[in-house]
Parts: structure tokens; C-alpha cells; sequence
């Protein structure tokens, strides 16, 4: 097995399916002949040929409503909108199209899409360039939403998102691309969606986490008998597996590098609340970005939840 | 029935200064000497702002950085026309214009070092802060217009964006509504063919970009985006159509983007060095200096302490950039709305 980084993994990924399935096409800005802003793309126009690797002028909304047509056609597109921060203008396609299109045609047509998007915050990028407004897209019905915290996870949780009859929001965490190496199987393999991981057991506090946070909380949680959910999915969690760790250790911490209020935080701890409560022993907890915009450069550590703020939510559960 | 023509278009080309420094006489903007010195000491202080930016960020003292060189002429020559008064909406690569509006330099660098107490536009400027997400600007200045006509004010607005903007949606409800309503407001195109990795003719299928004005019922001219006297002339007469209520202009710039798309780009991945080498010989500076040197106006050592001037100008302004204190951390918050939210509030005593 090979040591990938994340850029690599995905890369992969995506090569690995387009050459197994004709109906995979690229779409974005700089995709093609650039390989990406991040080089995610690098070299598939080359393999595959300008048909299938579009770079498209620049208009995000007619890439994702291009995307919905593609799809209702038969095709398995994969709309790259260059940063998370431009996903706004693409919104109404994603929201009221490849969203409802099963719905609303009663599912006479489907909008089997993976919408790639780098994501999150901490790479000292310009402004709309470090977002993580995640729970905006997990409030649509009709839409998933992944995220993986690994060049592992991200390359089975794509193949599975890539063979999802329905669209998917993949998200990558751009602090990760390049910062993690982990034995990727060149062969092919996929993660469930709607499945979260135990990235590391324990007994005494529930720490839910993913993408770029998941490497912060356990970094953060060394000296702790933590059990650490990587989440993978956000829409739709996996509930079992958050219940069921919380009815073991009583406790759960929440961490998102998203701003605290309506994110996706809030979400998983009514759930724990409608469905653990009897097993709390301490209050749910979240660590979240204050409810500001993301910051640029000279401010961004303090936006993002730190390691002294994550283990102070893990003192204060714990010692309730 | 046979079919009839409904309406036939012609697209307007200006260019006043050729390649040799030559003006058209007839062509030539009213400007004096002393005006077009400026200019020129504009262009070449925007030039050296722009090389130092790109060394700081090279050496870890600037974030990001998108490099203006080539496009002097577009931004100095459309930014000289505007008076106090107008509202300004730049995108995020006319720092050309920002320096020739008197905005206060260390502030400009402070942007590009990631410290938003940067987009604190001084009172006396009517600049919005810069955008970063393409296009989305468009709209801001046919309200800021539509509000202008309404308060009845001589104040005209102007939009600056790129030609990759041009394929956005934001750019074509905007010119739209601007037509609709006859709109004190100019768009400044700055097309330096590039967006990204993307070339022009994979951006649009059209021969120019001014032809898209006439779709929405508005006067669309192209100008050479290198000659500051095309520029200038075609903003001032776009203004003072606006001034009048005769509506609004889109201007296109052609003119070319000398550098990388930002410092974390690489150009050379996507086109050719013979292309940027043709460019470089359209050096909007060089075609000026050689209209001054014919006047007698301009020599290698006049250029030099011209050269030398904006290098004090920028060596103290990264001196006074460099010299400001790190934001506090109460910075994320102050600001976010007139008064904070209980939760914000809290946030901010801990954080």
C-alpha cells in the first residue's frame, strides 16, 4: 500500500472511477488543463480528455445546474465549486434542483452528483476561501453530506459518494490536503455513507468531531479516556453510533470549527438529549467558533476551537 | 413573410495612444501637463506597490497576493477620472485605482497581510470594502446608483471587475437592471484575458466583451486597456453621461495580466512565455514614457526619480504596515453587528 496524502487520495479516487465508468465527468473552474487550485484534479484531463475533465468559465451556478442536467441525463457529474465560499451563488441549484429533482419529479428523475468543495478554515487564504457552513447544506433534505478527516476515509467515502444515487456534498478539509500521509489500498474500496468511526475508543467522555477538527481533538485528547467519533457523514449522521457511545460514557463533547449557533453541533446534541438523556451525567458540550464571520489571517487561531479549549470542555464534563 | 433585421449592432474600439507613445490629437483627452505627470508618477508608484507586495509575500510578511502588473493603465486611467464624490466597487485586484483615490497605503498592505481593520475605508473615500467572491460587487453599484438618483445627487458609481466576472450571473441581472432603470453607474471591465487557468475564448464565445452591453439596451465600448488616455477619456465621458442622466456605460479594458493569478498560482502551468513576452512589450508604463519622451518630457534619469520616489513611498508605508500592532482578539467581534448578540457578547469576554 501506498502513504497518500489527501489531494493524492482523491485524485485517485476520481481516476479510479472514471476509468471504471464512463458516465463520470468533471466540471469546474481550472479543473482541467490547471489540475485545480489544490491540483485535486492534476492530470485527469490529460487521461481522460477535455469531454470529460471541463474547465468551465466561471459561474458556479450554471456549474451546478449544469451538474443537474447532466445527471437527470444519466451521467454521474462532479461539480468542483473552487472553495466552499463561492458555493453561495450556486445555492438556489443545489437547494431547489438536484435536491428536490427526485421529489419533485417523483422520482421519474434523480440527480445522482458529487459536488466537491475544499472547505474549512486555517490555511491563511483570502477572505471566503476558510468557510464551514456545513449545517446550511445539511439542512436540505434531499442532499448528503460528507467529510472526510483522512487521505483513507477520503478516498472510500468518495467512491461510495460517486456511486450514491443521489447527490452528495463531499467536503475537504483544505488544512488536511497535504498535512496527513496514511496507507491508502490502491484498490478499490468504499466507506458506507451514513456511517460514522471510532477514531479512537475509550470510556469516559464522547468526543464528536470531523474533518480537519477530528486531527485537533485527538491530537487534544491524549491524556484523556475519550472515545472520539469521526463523524465522515453529517447528513445523515450516524446516530447509532453517537447514541451508542454516549449511553456508555454519559458525557459528550461536540467540536466544529463552524460558528456555535444553528451548527451542526446543535443538531447532534438535541438528538443525544431526545434520545440518551437518562444516561447524561454531565451537560452537552460544544467547542465551536464564536458566531462571527471567519476571520483572515491574523485572527483565524483565535476563530478556531484550540486544544486548551477542547480540553477545558473535556475537564469541565468530567468533573461535573 | 419574409424575415426583416430588427436591429443591427457595431462595436466601438478606442485607443488614443499607440504601441509608439504616438496620441491621436483628435482623440486626445483634455489633461495637463502637470496631470499627465501624475499619471505617470501614479502608474509607476502602482507598479512598485505591486513588486514589493509580491517580494513581502515571497519572504512570509504579506498573505495571498494578487498581482495587478499590466493593468496600470485600466486602473489609474478609469480611477483618475472619478471625483471625491462617486462610489467606488472594486473587486480585489485594482489596488491601481485604490492608490490613485488616496487610499492610505499601510492600509492596503494591511489587507493583503490578513487584518481586516483594513477594510475600514477612510471617511472621506466612498470605496466599498474589496470582494473577493468574483462578480458579486456588480449589483451593489446599481443600488448604490439606483440611491444616488433618489437622494438626487450628481454622484456617479463605478464597478470595477474582471473578464472572468462577465460569466457570472451577478454581472448580467446588474447590467440588466442598470439598463432598465437608466442607472448612473460605469463598469469597468478590466479584461485582462485570464481568469485563473482560463484564457478569454473559454470564458465567452463573444468577439468582445463590450458587445455584451448592447444585450441589455447599454452603450458598451471597448478601450485599449494599455493606453491611460483611452481610459481616461472613455471614464470621463461614461461619468459625466451618468452626471447627466443619460445612463449607464460598460467599459471594457483590454489589457493583460502580466503576473500570476495570485502569489499561490503558477502561470506558467496554463500559457505560453511567448504570449507574456508579446505582453510585455504592451507595457502600459513603457507606452507613456515613450509619449513623454517625445515631448521632451521624460528621460532614463527622470524615470529614475520618478521610480525613486514611489520606492520612499512604499518603503514607508511597509515600514508604517509593519509597525502596526497584531488585532486584538475582541476584533472578531466588534463590528459583527451594531450591537452584539447576548450569545456574541459572551463569546467575546471568554474567547
Amino acid at each position: 500500500m501506498a502513504q497518500l496524502n489527501m489531494v493524492q487520495a482523491i485524485n485517485q479516487a476520481l481516476a479510479d472511477e472514471m476509468a471504471r465508468d464512463d458516465r463520470v465527468v468533471l466540471l469546474g473552474e481550472d479543473v482541467g488543463l490547471d489540475g485545480g487550485v489544490f491540483r485535486v484534479t492534476e492530470g485527469l484531463q490529460e487521461r481522460f480528455g477535455a469531454e470529460r475533465v471541463l474547465d468551465t468559465p466561471l459561474c458556479e451556478s450554471a456549474i451546478m445546474g449544469a451538474a443537474v442536467g447532466m445527471a437527470a441525463y444519466g451521467l454521474r457529474p462532479v461539480p468542483e465549486i473552487q472553495f466552499m465560499g463561492f458555493t453561495y451563488s450556486a445555492f438556489e441549484q443545489l437547494f431547489a434542483h438536484a435536491a428536490r429533482l427526485r421529489s419533485r419529479s417523483r422520482g421519474r428523475y434523480s440527480c445522482p452528483m458529487v459536488v466537491r468543495t475544499p472547505y474549512g478554515g486555517g490555511i491563511k487564504a483570502p477572505e471566503l476561501h476558510e468557510e464551514s457552513t456545513e449545517a446550511i447544506f445539511c439542512h436540505i433534505p434531499g442532499l448528503k453530506v460528507v467529510v472526510p478527516s483522512g487521505p483513507y476515509a477520503a478516498k472510500g467515502l468518495l467512491l461510495a459518494a460517486l456511486r450514491d444515487p443521489d447527490p452528495v456534498l463531499f467536503l475537504e478539509p483544505t488544512r488536511l490536503y497535504r498535512m496527513l500521509r496514511e496507507e491508502v489500498p490502491e484498490g478499490d474500496y468504499v466507506l458506507e455513507l451514513g456511517r460514522a468511526r471510532v477514531a479512537r475508543p475509550g470510556a469516559a467522555v464522547t468526543v464528536i468531531a470531523w474533518g480537519s477538527m477530528l486531527e485537533r481533538v485527538l491530537k487534544s485528547v491524549e491524556n484523556y479516556d475519550a472515545d472520539v467519533i469521526d463523524l465522515l457523514t453529517l447528513s445523515p449522521f450516524d446516530i447509532e453510533t453517537v447514541l451508542g457511545s454516549v449511553k456508555k460514557t454519559g458525557r459528550a463533547v461536540i467540536v466544529h470549527e463552524a460558528v456555535k449557533s444553528c451548527g451542526l453541533g446543535a443538531e447532534i446534541a438535541a438528538t443525544i438529549a431526545e434520545e440518551a438523556m437518562l444516561h447524561l451525567r454531565a451537560p452537552i458540550l460544544r467547542v465551536t467558533a464564536p458566531d462571527v464571520p471567519v476571520p483572515l489571517a491574523k485572527l483565524i487561531d483565535h476563530y478556531l476551537p484550540s486544544a486548551e479549549q477542547i480540553r477545558a470542555a473535556l475537564d469541565e464534563v468530567l468533573q461535573y | 413573410m419574409p424575415e426583416e433585421i430588427l436591429a443591427t449592432f457595431e462595436v466601438r474600439r478606442l485607443c488614443v495612444l499607440n504601441e509608439n507613445g504616438e496620441a491621436d490629437q483628435d482623440l486626445m483627452p483634455e489633461l495637463t501637463d502637470a496631470e499627465i505627470r501624475r499619471m505617470y508618477q501614479l502608474m509607476v508608484l502602482a507598479r512598485t506597490f505591486d513588486e514589493r507586495a509580491v517580494a513581502l509575500q515571497r519572504e512570509g510578511r504579506l498573505g495571498t497576493y494578487p498581482p495587478i502588473r499590466g493593468q496600470e493603465a485600466a486602473q489609474v486611467g478609469s480611477a483618475f477620472a472619478l471625483s471625491g464624490t462617486d462610489w467606488v466597487f472594486p473587486s480585489f485586484r485594482e489596488m491601481g485605482a485604490h492608490l490613485a483615490l488616496g487610499y492610505p497605503i499601510p492600509q492596503l498592505l494591511q489587507y493583503w497581510r490578513g487584518d481586516e481593520r483594513a477594510q475600514k475605508v477612510p471617511s472621506h473615500l466612498n470605496i466599498f470594502p474589496f470582494c473577493v467572491a468574483v462578480g458579486s460587487q456588480i449589483p451593489h453599484a446599481v443600488g448604490a446608483a439606483l440611491a444616488a438618483r433618489y437622494r438626487r445627487d450628481n454622484a456617479a458609481v463605478v464597478v470595477y471587475f474582471g473578464d472572468g466576472a462577465t460569466s457570472k450571473g451577478d454581472f448580467h441581472e446588474a447590467m440588466n437592471m442598470a439598463g432598465v432603470y437608466a442607472l448612473p453607474v460605469v463598469f469597468v471591465c478590466q479584461n485582462n484575458q485570464w481568469a485563473i487557468s482560463v484564457p478569454l475564448k473559454g470564458q465567452t464565445a463573444s468577439a468582445s466583451l463590450a458587445q455584451k452591453a448592447i444585450a441589455y439596451g447599454i452603450e458598451g465600448v471597448q478601450v485599449d486597456g494599455n493606453d491611460i488616455f483611452a481610459v481616461y477619456r472613455a471614464t470621463r465621458q461614461a461619468l459625466a453621461k451618468a452626471r447627466r442622466g443619460a445612463g449607464p456605460t460598460f467599459i471594457e479594458c483590454l489589457t493583460y495580466r502580466m503576473a500570476d493569478h495570485t502569489t499561490a498560482d503558477d502561470a506558467g502551468r496554463y500559457r505560453s512565455p511567448d504570449e507574456v513576452a508579446m505582453w510585455n512589450g504592451r507595457d502600459p508604463i513603457l507606452r507613456l514614457e515613450r509619449f513623454l519622451a517625445a515631448r521632451g518630457a521624460w528621460s532614463e534619469e527622470q524615470g529614475r526619480e520618478v521610480l525613486s520616489r514611489a520606492t520612499g513611498i512604499i518603503d514607508s508605508a511597509v515600514r508604517d504596515m509593519e509597525a502596526m500592532p497584531p488585532p486584538d482578539k475582541t476584533e472578531l467581534f466588534d463590528g459583527t453587528l451594531a450591537t452584539l448578540t447576548p450569545r456574541q457578547a459572551g463569546q467575546r469576554k471568554v474567547r
